[in-house]
């Protein structure tokens, strides 16, 4: 009995080996293509001939299609202000939705619940023009207000996961602060929010990664406005047709620097992602 | 009801002059309360509540004036959508032809929907200007205190605080999701295809011509759509299943009593969702390039010979069988993540008794997990169903929707419905066809999560845990 579990424990290490060696090769070439010394793109081998630190120096030497130290900024920028607007309007409509009764609550639910069934980007131009016809698309700044906005406007709808959480707190703790003469506003930020760290980093950490994924509004929004590009325009441009031989090096240099924080982050607050999704508070 | 609801009900043993509904507004008010639904706030300026009607009539005033200067044209516009086309006329003096601007129909349609939009919130102000005028004719009747305008201000941090803590995020919702949407569910129903470009041309109104175009048999628009529809939904069953399946497998392998180093597996696989999602996507792509490293190794390893290449991409059916994969690697992690909080608070009672009764592990995961789970995650499960028939970046970023074909309409053969919604918009300024999908994409998605959703213990008993 003995040696048949340690068999069985043998054999689930050695798969669970073998699984997380498939799940980090291609992050590991990734980092080793990134420091390759040779240019251009594909090679007849893996493992490069030399290795060099050039194609992270060179990334920050702005050329007049490639500017990934602005690109890094601009995102970051559109993400923490876009991060703190939409993260507002989930955790209000959320409270509302979960805490609050009106006549609007069920109908809006369900609006919402039907919403979300529409292709994301099928209004997409539509947005486009609306935003064209407010004049944000005068210039790059302007356009980086539109972007933000639209990263930012239709948050709300994603109150879902929130409200979930918030269900699970008792009722009894915002009784007993009724009784005490709180108002409901009160009780919102001085009982739920602090109750609430788990959901709020999740809903503070999608919202932020957002602005760093998208590629198809950001694109839509900034054109050929390479300066004002966020970095996933910006990292896609380089695998283009014209300029993948000269920046497929540099490209993967790109990826590992953005990744580096945006995995630190998610590593940091990865216990606050499962019980969000679990969404146990122990009243 | 909790105790404060109590609370309230003794205060007023009968409903709140506020409750009442616009119906019963319009049947029990006096002459002053109709008239408010004319001239908004005149039952609150009557009852001395200055502030609250001076609000409503400004609110009237800006309505009124938006449409005589701009909105009651703007409608009659929108039936039309433009009568007179951009001509060129020849300028004598400077011997060109220039431009003489025509009516634009995209804006025709545009200005008229955010008309429409405003007129409903005309209306709903209207509706609230005449309960507001009933309850202070109620109250007054009553003998009952009329709220001042610090009363209304105070009211926003207890009762109406949902109007406050709403206000913005609808706003926000309305500008960039219900106007947008609108707006393109419209197209779907005018000719603004790549040949009736604005300003340089005039579309119209086509009726259901599109959809019909799109669902009858015969057109290659018809022999583009059901295949990349039966594909839309092949990929999504096998995303969102092999996903929860292998995720699922993974945090029980984790999880189980003799795994050592728990924390350090479970960092290996998560390592990969730290990682930004197109990063991987669009390294995913060049690792299985046709002169990717995945290529190389196998050149190598002498399977196939130096100058040839396992066609991930370039090859239909492979194409599908690698995105698949590559989802797995994905996506699998993800599930890891959700599933093992959950699987930890099964009860360990019903796998002890389990085992007492001589279940094999098979049996167990079979008859107490995967139903456990199941009834968790069905939500969950439906979520991600949906998000992969809307899955873009998987397949825009991976394959593009190729290889291409000319049997399809601007389509290739891992084109889901969204990406070809995209490639009709974006590249060939289809914009009715693509308004089409959307729409067809809804109703798919619809029929099929009401029938679902409704039915999950989360939807019908959401109080379960308060």
């Amino acid at each position: 009995m003995k040696a048949k579990r340690a068999i069985v424990n043998t054999l689930c290490h050695i798969l669970l080996a073998v699984l997380s060696i498939i799940w980090v090769l291609p992050i590991f070439y990734v980092i080793l293509t990134s420091f390759r010394k040779e240019s251009g793109s594909y090679k007849s081998y893996i493992w490069p001939r030399g290795f060099t630190l050039d194609n992270y120096k060179n990334l920050f030497q702005p050329t007049s299609q490639i500017n990934f130290g602005r690109w890094f900024l601009n995102t970051l920028i559109i993400a923490l202000i876009s991060t703190v607007i939409a993260a507002f309007f989930v955790l209000c409509v959320s409270y509302c939705m979960s805490r609050l009764r009106f006549k609007m609550r069920k109908p809006f639910m369900n609006i919402a619940l039907i919403l979300g069934m529409f292709p994301g980007f099928m209004s997409m131009i539509a947005i486009y023009y609306i935003l064209k016809g407010l004049g944000m698309l005068e210039t790059g700044l302007l356009k980086q207000i539109a972007l933000i906005m639209v990263y930012s406007g239709g948050a709300g709808l994603g109150f879902y996961m929130a409200k979930g959480f918030f269900d699970t707190i008792p009722r009894t703790i915002d009784e007993a602060a009724y009784i005490d003469g709180a108002t409901k506003w009160d009780t919102f930020t001085k009982i739920t929010i602090p109750l609430s760290k788990p959901i709020i980093t999740y809903t503070l950490i999608t919202t932020f990664m957002g602005p760093w994924v998208d590629y198809i509004f950001a694109k839509v929004i900034m054109g050929q406005d390479t300066k004002y590009y966020t970095i996933a325009i910006g990292l896609w441009t380089m695998l283009e047709k014209e300029y993948v031989e000269t920046f497929y090096t540099q490209f993967y240099a790109g990826c590992v620097l953005i990744s580096i924080p945006i995995s630190i982050l998610f590593l940091l607050t990865q216990r606050c992602y499962v019980e969000g999704v679990s969404g146990a508070v122990k009243g | 009801m909790g105790l404060f609801q109590k609370k309230t009900k003794v205060q007023t043993p009968h409903r709140r002059p506020s409750d009442a509904s616009v119906g019963e507004a319009l049947k029990k008010g006096n002459v002053l309360t109709r008239l408010s639904l004319i001239i908004f706030g005149l039952g609150n300026l009557a009852g001395k509540q200055f502030v609250r009607g001076i609000v409503f009539l400004a609110i009237e005033a800006a309505y009124i004036w938006y449409m005589i200067s701009f909105g009651a044209k703007s409608l009659v516009n929108m039936t039309t959508l433009g009568t007179v086309e951009q001509t060129k006329v020849y300028n004598e003096s400077l011997g060109i032809y220039e431009y003489a601007a025509g009516d634009n129909s995209m804006l025709f349609l545009l200005y008229g929907v955010i008309t429409i939009v405003l007129t409903l919130a005309a209306v709903f102000a209207a509706c609230m200007s005449m309960k507001s005028a009933y309850c202070t004719q109620v109250r007054k009747e009553k003998g009952m205190h009329i709220p001042t305008f610090m009363d209304d201000l105070r009211s926003v941090c207890e009762e109406n605080l949902h109007t406050v803590m709403l206000a913005f995020p609808i706003l926000g919702i309305l500008i960039f999701t219900i106007i947008p949407l609108v707006f393109m569910i419209l197209i779907a129903f005018t000719s603004y295809d790549h040949e009736h470009q604005p300003p340089g041309n005039l579309f119209t109104w086509v009726g259901l011509d599109n959809f019909k175009a799109m669902l009858a048999s015969g057109s290659k628009l018809a022999a583009t759509f059901w295949p990349v529809l039966q594909w839309t939904l092949i990929w999504a069953v096998f995303a969102t299943f092999s996903c929860f399946l292998l995720g699922m497998l993974l945090a029980l392998l984790i999880n189980r009593k003799g795994t050592k180093f728990k924390g350090f597996w479970r960092f290996m696989f998560v390592l990969s969702i730290a990682i930004p999602q197109f990063v991987s996507l669009l390294s995913m792509r060049t690792i299985f390039n046709a002169n990717g490293p995945v290529n190389v190794i196998l050149r190598h390893l002498g399977v196939i010979g130096m100058t040839e290449s396992v066609p991930f991409f370039t090859d239909p059916t492979l194409a599908k069988i690698t995105i698949i994969l590559i989802n797995i690697w994905i996506g699998v992690p993800y599930t890891m993540l959700s599933t093992t909080g959950i699987l930890q608070n099964i009860p360990a009672e019903l796998y002890e008794a389990a085992k007492i009764d001589g279940a094999t592990a098979p049996i167990i995961f079979r008859k107490i997990t995967l139903p456990y789970m199941l009834f968790v995650m069905t939500p969950n499960l439906i979520t991600s169903f949906t998000g992969n028939i809307n899955n873009f970046n998987v397949i825009f970023l991976l394959s593009g929707g190729g290889p291409d074909t000319m049997d399809y309409y601007y389509a290739g053969k891992t084109d889901l419905l969204v990406t070809w919604l995209y490639r009709l918009t974006i590249t060939q300024k289809d914009y009715n066809l693509g308004a089409v999908i959307g729409i067809l994409v809804f109703i798919i998605l619809a029929t099929l999560s009401l029938l679902t959703y409704r039915r999950t213990g989360s939807y019908k008993d959401e109080g379960a845990f308060q």
